[in-house]
């Protein structure tokens, strides 16, 4: 069975807002539908509260708006949710960059 | 990590693949460690994509209800006529519900869909079990999505691939006579256009 969206994301309001097309989520890069799926999926199994990732959402993105940056809504979600995981003891930095070198030299290659 | 808010501005700005990159990163990682499982993640990603929101299937559907002309032409040809509102990239044949006949889709070797009008495809779309029942036994799999047909209803089944898409034209429900196009839009759901479910009517439909 699909889980029922709950209106607690979907709804999010202000500089959290999920971003929308005619009313439909837009993920404009596949990386993108999949950090939302996987910290909607930590929230699922109670790793934190929905509102506890949408505070570092927040956060992380008025911290963007305050430098200027002109990151994109998913990769400041990206951010608050390594960041999320890191407070959590949940993710390792090292093991983190460590992986993604990984993938990136082509060592590893599982496909999600 | 990187991004940590002590870094310097711009760095934000990593090329896409590099995100990308992290990201798999991030999910090969949690995975490892049971946090998440992508099977998990596939099925949020699919259910946020169709449950919110109006999707263009069900735009194409509504349009359909309320133009003649264009249903005429959606009937005719269905990639030129999805074109017109903006919706492509796949080769689409779009199949009629009418009294005495349901329509159903399926694609028997693999899960052939038309993503572009409907999202990700569910679970059990792609599983073995719909993709040989469909075909072998569609009046008892109907049943069993809720959709009990009289014996005198013809049912067609539309095998999907590589090359060509299909999608259910749903029958309009009785009693929306008054309701906009838009208003209709959020009465179709995936379901009803892959064959396996009818088009409430408003009431039926509320939550």
């Amino acid at each position: 069975m699909d889980p029922m969206p709950s209106r607690e994301i979907a709804d999010m309001t202000g500089a959290a807002a999920l971003p929308r097309k005619n009313g439909e989520l837009v993920f404009d890069e596949a990386w993108q539908g999949r950090i939302f799926g996987m910290t909607v999926a930590m929230s699922h199994e109670s790793c934190f509260r929905w509102r506890e990732f949408q505070s570092h959402l927040i956060q992380e993105i008025a911290h963007a708006e305050r430098e200027g940056e002109g990151s994109t809504y998913y990769e400041r979600w990206l951010h608050a949710f390594e960041q999320l995981l890191a407070d959590k003891g949940l993710l390792d930095a090292a093991a983190l960059a460590e992986r993604t070198h990984e993938f990136q030299s082509g060592r590893r290659d599982d496909v999600f | 990590m990187s991004g940590s808010h002590d870094d310097h501005g711009h760095h934000h700005r990593e090329p896409e693949s590099v995100l990308s990159l992290r990201v798999r990163a991030l999910e090969s990682l949690l995975v490892e460690k049971k946090l998440v499982s992508s099977e998990a993640v596939d099925r949020i990603v699919a259910a946020y994509e169709q449950d919110i929101g109006p999707h263009n299937g069900a735009k194409v559907v509504a349009r359909a209800w309320v133009d003649p002309a264009y249903r005429a032409r959606l009937l005719a040809d269905g990639t030129a006529a999805i074109e017109e509102l903006g919706f492509g990239g796949v080769d689409l044949q779009v199949v009629e519900n009418s009294l005495g006949v349901h329509n159903l889709v399926v694609c028997t070797l693999c899960s052939c869909y038309p993503h572009a009008l409907i999202g990700l495809p569910p679970v059990w779309y792609k599983s073995f079990e719909y993709r040989s029942r469909a075909v072998r036994e569609p009046r008892v799999v109907l049943r069993e999505f809720g959709v009990d047909l009289p014996e005198s209803t013809e049912i067609r089944i539309w095998d999907s691939s590589a090359e060509l898409r299909y999608l259910v034209l749903p029958e309009r429900p009785a009693g929306t006579e008054k309701l906009s196009e838009a208003e209709l839009a959020e009465l179709v759901t995936r379901d009803a256009m892959i064959g396996v479910a009818v088009v409430k009517p408003p009431a039926a439909a509320a939550r």
